[in-house]
């Protein structure tokens, strides 16, 4: 039976379907409610929810829980991931699975409070220092907030390393009907690396992310590198519609992918061959759709709620083969099908 | 069904996001597609607040309601701020006991309901969203009155089951007009 829901409420629901137990958080518009929804049903199903005194705090948390082998999670909006990306790079250097949500708000600085997209370079390439990647998914239904909640635990703990939901103030915030998987109840994934008490049975285990050594350090990076590129082979999604005979591709993530659709809709109308190519992983980056639609597109049309910032890795998955637009606005504002319709026509 | 997109728009607390709330359920009832988006954030407490619904039978592009078929304008600031932005042929609804003022513009439709006034004589304080959501859904006609119904009660409190009744009351009020 569909549900209506907010989106922040159903990222919650979803986490703890999916198994999560553990949430540590502290608020920030526009993500609060999913705080909010952990603090009313985290005590009524035995897990454990704490606002900590920081994000940083709520971050270093996470990678405690994740340290133990459960399923964790923190969620924030824009500044509180800035602070957060400690952690989240210490969580990769020691190869921790635990989902982190942004629900994105205009930046930089405190910036505003109203949706924005403009984290895409902090979520796909620094999210805190050193040389690592992290697992991106970008849902733009609270449909598929709640089908990738448990798509992106799943993907982290696989591979063994951080994993990011990327939505913004607008996903947040809207409520649609939605269908909540069932609680299974299956066991989740053995972690044999926890460091979860040996009892005197075996080896204590160590997560760790300081390595003093130059080889020991280059070695594990090197290996956590070659991970990527198996997951860059496997994980890659997107959704391409009316792509097929499209002479101008669009390509939008997110809350933008929902303008574009209608844009491209209206454009259709017209007679205009657009179709829109939505990226669902940001990392990894969906080479494979974009080169494919290369083959048959004229141009490209990035469209986002920022100054640009996946322009260049559309740019790079199809090796320039042709131009790629932009179209954009940004600082919370969200654009409307007619002014991506415009941009369509100047285009077409 | 036409794609029908609705702004609710007031001061924050006089049930704008409540209103949009139980038009969604009844989209929702209704088997429809459809999305609900408030304005949100510090703006909410004691200034204007509004809210868009939008119900189709396709998937919901953007859920910003930029070009209303329907406004419901529970005050001036509201009314000014969008009644330029209603589709031609549109419908806006008004609360009459707080907005007293001509509306120009030929090419809508405008129902003028003392809501507020109406709310205040029945014993229904609080409830002039319900009276102004009872005469869209009258003037709309996308779905049969049990619908309605069924939204009010999926949005009603369990903590507060007396409202129920009211809004039932409210509703019909605002259907008579």
């Amino acid at each position: 039976m569909k549900v209506l829901m907010k989106g922040n409420e159903a990222l919650a629901e979803a986490a703890i379907r999916a198994g999560c137990k553990h949430f540590f958080g502290y608020p920030i518009t526009p993500q609060t409610e999913l705080a909010a929804y952990m603090s009313k049903r985290m005590p009524k199903i035995g897990g454990t929810y704490l606002q900590a005194e920081s994000e940083v705090a709520a971050v270093n948390m996470v990678l405690g829980a994740a340290a133990a082998g459960v399923r964790a999670m923190t969620s924030s909006s824009s500044p509180g991931i800035s602070l957060k990306s400690e952690g989240i790079s210490y969580m990769a250097g020691s190869d921790l699975p635990a989902l982190i949500i942004n629900v994105q708000r205009g930046g930089p600085g405190l910036g505003g409070i109203q949706p924005s997209q403009a984290d895409y370079w902090q979520a796909t390439k620094a999210t805190g220092h050193g040389d690592f990647q992290i697992l991106v998914f970008a849902p733009s239904t609270v449909q598929e907030m709640v089908d990738l909640v448990s798509a992106a635990f799943d993907a982290a703990d696989r591979w063994r390393m951080p994993a990011m939901i990327l939505a913004d103030g607008m996903l947040g915030q809207m409520m649609e009907p939605v269908t909540l998987p069932e609680e299974d109840g299956k066991p989740l994934p053995e972690k044999d690396w926890s460091a979860s008490g040996h009892q005197g049975k075996r080896e204590h285990h160590i997560i760790n992310s300081l390595y003093l050594t130059p080889d020991k350090l280059e070695d594990l990076v090197v290996e956590r590198y070659q991970r990527y590129e198996q997951v860059k082979a496997q994980e890659q999604r997107a959704e391409e519609y009316l792509c097929q005979d499209a002479d101008l591709v669009v390509v939008a993530y997110g809350a933008s992918a929902r303008v574009a659709r209608s844009a491209v809709n209206q454009a259709r109308e017209q007679g205009i061959k657009a179709g829109l190519l939505r990226p669902v992983t940001l990392w990894p980056f969906p080479t494979g759709a974009l080169q494919k639609a290369a083959g048959r597109a004229k141009a490209f049309l990035t469209v986002e709620m920022s100054m640009g910032q996946m322009v260049d890795d559309v740019k790079l998955a199809i090796d320039c083969r042709v131009p790629v637009h932009f179209f954009g606005r940004t600082g919370g504002i969200i654009p409307t099908p007619a002014e991506v319709l415009g941009e369509i026509e100047k285009l077409a | 069904m036409k794609d029908l997109n609705i702004l609710f728009a007031g001061f924050g607390g006089q049930g704008v996001l409540f209103a949009g709330k139980v038009t969604a359920y009844a989209g929702l009832i209704e088997g429809k597609e459809l999305s609900w988006l408030p304005s949100y954030g510090p703006e909410m407490r004691g200034g204007t607040a509004n809210c868009s619904v939008c119900i189709s039978d396709q998937p919901i592009g953007s859920p910003l309601v930029t070009a209303p078929h329907a406004l419901v304008a529970m005050n001036l600031p509201s009314l000014e701020k969008f009644i330029d932005a209603v589709q031609p042929g549109g419908l806006v609804i008004l609360d009459s006991s707080l907005i007293d003022r001509p509306i120009s513009r030929q090419d809508i439709a405008v129902r003028r309901v003392p809501a507020s006034a109406l709310a205040e004589e029945n014993g229904l304080k609080g409830l002039s969203n319900m009276v102004l959501t009872g005469k869209l859904f009258q003037e709309l006609a996308f779905c049969p009155a049990e619908t309605l119904d069924q939204a009010i009660q999926a949005c009603v409190s369990a903590r507060r089951p007396e409202m129920l009744e009211l809004n039932r009351r409210a509703v019909a009020l605002g259907a008579a007009q």
